[in-house]
């Protein structure tokens, strides 16, 4: 079935090179130096990034950092934990944009 | 010595047609590479497939049902070998090496021929064994090479069976008590890992430090080294691969993280395993897919030493799980 996201089109990403390769260079290459062991391991910048891609919604991301994740040897358990940061986050972000909600109705409510 | 017969080329074909990975032979002439024997100081002793444990990743389909099991002529026969060879590490493996029931004599009267004699194990096979191993273990300084796949209940679990977590960390902290993994003590405990599924493992570095912390906070177990193993495409794992769909994705992942500098080092190029019926192979994977040492069917009492360096080793797909990334020896 034809579909805008195609696994195959994963390891194509260097690709996006080809048009403009100085910008390319520089973005792989900061997005290596990111991943690299720093203060955080690689294993919880992985999990930083599975949750992320969960966030943004990338079905490319959420592929290749759940391979990432337990490659660094993180589990299942940790991963679901992770996207249900994700999940409080994201839905506490709503949540709180009631208190929004709640000061425009009480200054127009009696 | 034994002229292989046999090139590895002409051994290394891949025998799944629909898989699309180019032959190990060829990714290593690609290189300028070839894979030959350095000085073998180690001599691998299967003593069969016997096992109380039926894990889903295991490359020699080791499990409760199985009757290979070396007989008391062939322990006579590798003790004799490993007498007129002057190998440094005896490396004893299975299946659960505890369940054949030669083992305690093998150690004995094989210790005085090398310097180090590992033992691997599954640990729970060691559960009801290891009063009456300990002494023999302690006494012969055995170094314990543990399977211990993830500091994770559940993911320990699904590889080796329900329950196996729990009691490998009872049997962890047994050989503890008896002194093995302190760093104060010369027992040596070592863990082996290896991923619960079709992908590589972390790097020894950074899971070694967390399986120490976990391990010793949660569990107060203490052990020496980890060491991280990929999961060789064959026997069972390689039967969940194709039923799972992920062996040609698996194959790909192996082939395209070739590390021509890990060839060098690989486990092959200085061991020697001998099965339970006493013929030689190039290594324990060799022996779970029937590709004899250097393609050539010699048993141990035919061999008056160590292969020769330079002897040929026999390949195949498999071959590239000990070369992917940096390496697993």
């Amino acid at each position: 079935m034809e579909t805008y996201y195609k696994p195959e089109d994963l390891p194509k990403f260097e690709e996006i090179g080809k048009e403009a390769p100085e910008l390319a260079k520089k973005f792989f290459e900061y997005y290596a130096a990111v991943f690299a062991e720093g203060e955080l391991t690689e294993r919880e910048k992985a999990l930083i990034a599975l949750a992320v891609a969960h966030t943004v919604q990338c079905p490319y991301c959420i592929d290749a950092y759940t391979q990432a994740c337990l490659e660094k040897g993180s589990n299942l358990a940790e991963m679901t934990e992770a996207v249900h940061v994700v999940t409080a986050i994201r839905g506490g972000a709503s949540l709180v944009h009631g208190i929004q909600m709640r000061n425009i109705a009480q200054k127009l409510s009696m | 010595m034994f002229a292989s017969r046999l090139s590895s080329e002409s051994i290394d074909e891949n025998k799944d047609a629909a898989i699309h990975v180019l032959p190990f032979n060829a990714t290593l002439a690609q290189h300028n590479l070839k894979l030959v024997r350095a000085n073998t100081h180690t001599l691998q002793i299967n003593l069969g497939f016997l096992c109380n444990q039926v894990c889903r990743h295991c490359h020699l389909n080791a499990g409760p049902g199985r009757k290979e099991n070396m007989d008391a002529k062939t322990v006579d026969a590798v003790i004799a070998y490993a007498a007129r060879s002057d190998f440094e590490t005896i490396d004893i493996t299975g299946g659960a090496p505890e369940l054949n029931w030669h083992l305690p004599r093998l150690i004995e009267d094989i210790s005085p021929h090398a310097a180090r004699i590992m033992l691997r194990s599954n640990l729970s096979a060691m559960q009801d064994k290891l009063p009456d191993l300990v002494d023999l273990l302690r006494h012969h300084r055995v170094t314990i090479v543990a399977s211990f796949p993830s500091v994770n209940n559940a993911q320990t679990d699904s590889q080796r069976g329900e329950g196996i977590f729990q009691e490998s960390v009872a049997v962890l902290k047994q050989l503890n008590k008896i002194g093995y993994g302190s760093q104060e003590s010369d027992l040596v405990l070592n863990l082996v890992s290896n991923p619960t599924g079709a992908y590589l493992p972390p790097t020894q570095e950074q899971a070694e430090k967390r399986f120490h912390q976990i391990l010793e906070s949660k569990w107060g177990v203490v052990f020496n080294n980890l060491y991280n193993f990929a999961n060789v495409p064959l026997g069972r794992f390689r039967d969940w691969l194709i039923n799972s769909n992920n062996l040609e994705q698996y194959l790909s992942k192996l082939s395209s993280n070739f590390n021509a500098c890990a060839v060098e080092g690989v486990m092959c190029r200085s061991l020697v395993s001998v099965a339970w019926d006493g013929y030689l192979y190039d290594c324990d994977f060799n022996l779970a897919r029937g590709l004899f040492m250097g393609g050539s069917k010699i048993h141990v009492s035919e061999m008056d030493g160590p292969p020769n360096q330079g002897n040929l080793i026999a390949t195949a797909d498999h071959c590239y799980t000990c070369t992917a990334g940096s390496g697993f020896t």
